[in-house]
């Protein structure tokens, strides 16, 4: 054993050339000699690395470890999902905060007074926004109104009757019933409803709404609303000029499907928020979904120009991942997925509408 | 230019396990690589965990020496970030992930390089944590924390530092024992 010790001390002080000369010119040629201390010397080098390597990776690791609380504490590092600490940071820094605040505030006033004073003034004239007024039910009303009348005169008690005025198009983005629509087809809205594609009405709620992006989204909060997987992805990313488009509306009670292509990656007057697509479109196809041959959605559409013949806009897509982030700020739609896969990639046309029909309601609006 | 002696800067100051150099990598790019965990069904753990793995994966690029990256930082952690959580993902089955970021390169070598180390480095903490006290702490002193004989041998209670020696040799001795029969021993 101390013979075994003897020479490993030797090797190790050989690795780390400790020995003498002498020493070191008698060792050699005991290792050329024995191949046994010979392997010995190549083990323990390997070893001494290894365990050299492991102590360097240990430090980083815990440094790092160390970083990332350091960081996190400091709040520098958003760590979603930690409610206690929050909590605690939130008396921890308390003060800090309402002055921060308050900075914020300030500054968030200054630049959107700024802001204001550059944006250009939209020309409402040039653009059309898409939505539709429901004629037959303006007829309905009418008629609903004389009944009303009529019922006041007998004095009876009458439920109140939605009608509707106005029919967009929104389309589900998850699978428990949120769904896009524009924000200006719900703008001053008293009553929404969705119609699915087999004509019954679902209540929504407005959950988010950003009029700047021109998105809003709806939660169907309807009992009978039943949980599906999307068919379909919203894509991350932004679409190529010349790629192929299709879309499904509601310009009239029922869904009509046009198709077209990207005309260009910006909207009106170079709106780096929208697109411009070829495409046929009339009031009430807003809100609905763009799609590209994969069955990915890379756009809302939303306005066309008037002065101009076939140019519609649409929202580019990644804004919905914005507005998602937004909402996910509210805890109730923390989970809320985006499907990141398509299941339609590819199949023809006639199935991938087909598929699509269940997911892309009416939106109505009074 | 400036921004490219920063960052081979960076580096330098990471493969000397430098702190200023890390806190700065993670101010620069922990959140790129949060958003591309989070948005592909991640976990903000899983997000450390991947994150914290791509450090040491550079780590282990640079300090091999050189110092050359022929990418950006940030497209490097990027992209080795993107292969380690594709790599989670096929464990589950799952074989789609969505880019958050343009730019990724191959990393599949230094991937590969990584695994490797990695399980050397699983098979050492295994190896160290079971050889027990005093071993454990003797070994870490002399051979992790580099500090000497003398010190140790007073701080462990030995009369003299050639007590403190043998005893360490022994215990290297038992270490390497365990080492390599797991080593030696490749898993299927």
């Amino acid at each position: 054993m101390t013979d075994d010790i003897n020479i490993l001390e030797t090797v190790e002080r050989y690795i780390n050339g400790q020995l003498s000369p002498d020493e070191r010119v008698r060792f050699e040629a005991l290792r050329k000699a024995n191949p046994e201390v010979d392997q010995m010397v190549v083990e323990h080098t390997f070893f001494m690395q290894q365990l050299d390597r492991f102590g360097q990776t240990r430090k980083l690791r815990n440094k790092l470890t160390e970083v990332h609380t350091d960081l996190a504490s400091k709040g520098l590092i958003a760590e979603p999902g930690s409610r206690a600490k929050v909590v605690h940071l939130f008396h921890r820094y308390k003060r800090t905060a309402a002055i921060a605040a308050s900075i914020a505030g300030i500054t968030a006033l200054a630049i959107s007074v700024l802001v204001s004073s550059v944006t250009p003034v939209k020309q409402k004239n040039d653009i059309q926004l898409l939505v539709g007024e429901i004629k037959a039910i303006k007829n309905e009303n009418k008629k609903r109104d004389q009944e009303i009348e009529k019922a006041k005169q007998i004095h009876t008690v009458v439920p109140p009757v939605i009608t509707y005025q106005r029919g967009a198009t929104g389309f589900l983005i998850d699978a428990k019933g949120l769904m896009i629509t524009n924000a200006h087809v719900i703008q001053n809205a008293r009553n929404i409803a969705v119609q699915n594609s087999k004509g019954r009405d679902l209540s929504v709620e407005v959950v988010y709404t950003d009029a700047a992006r021109d998105i809003a989204i709806l939660k169907i909060t309807d009992t009978s609303f039943k949980a599906a997987p999307l068919p379909y992805s919203i894509k991350q990313s932004g679409a190529e000029i010349a790629e192929p488009i299709f879309t499904l509306g509601f310009p009239r009670n029922d869904m009509v499907y046009g198709e077209g292509y990207l005309a260009a990656k910006t909207g009106f007057n170079g709106d780096t928020l929208t697109c411009q697509i070829a495409i046929a479109a009339n009031p009430g196809n807003s809100g609905g979904p763009i799609l590209n041959h994969n069955g990915e959605v890379i756009g809302i559409l939303s306005a066309r120009q008037v002065t101009a013949e076939g140019v519609v806009f649409a929202t580019q897509s990644r804004y919905i991942f914005n507005a998602l982030k937004e909402l996910q700020k509210d805890t109730t739609y923390k989970s809320v997925k985006v499907p990141a896969t398509t299941t339609i990639k590819n199949l023809d046309r006639v199935q991938q509408v087909k598929k699509l029909a269940d997911y892309v309601y009416l939106v109505k609006v009074s | 230019m400036k921004a490219l002696a920063d960052e081979k800067e960076l580096l330098q100051g990471l493969a000397l396990n430098d702190r200023k150099a890390i806190e700065t990598l993670y101010r620069q790019h922990y959140k790129m690589v949060q958003s591309l965990i989070i948005h592909n069904q991640g976990t903000a753990e899983d997000a450390k965990d991947i994150f914290q793995e791509a450090i040491v994966v550079l780590y282990e690029k640079v300090s091999a020496g050189g110092f050359e990256l022929n990418c950006l930082i940030k497209t490097y952690l990027y992209s080795v970030s993107r292969r380690l959580w594709l790599r989670r993902l096929q464990q589950q089955s799952r074989y789609l992930l969505s880019d958050t970021e343009a730019d990724y390169v191959a990393v599949d070598d230094d991937a590969e390089a990584h695994e490797q180390r990695d399980l050397e480095f699983t098979l050492m903490e295994r190896a160290i944590n079971s050889i027990g006290e005093p071993c454990k702490s003797l070994l870490e002193a002399f051979y992790i924390h580099k500090r000497g004989m003398q010190e140790i041998a007073a701080q462990f209670g030995y009369t003299n530092a050639d007590n403190a020696k043998n005893q360490k040799y022994k215990c290297l001795v038992r270490l390497k024992k365990l080492f390599f029969t797991q080593y030696k021993t490749p898993e299927p």
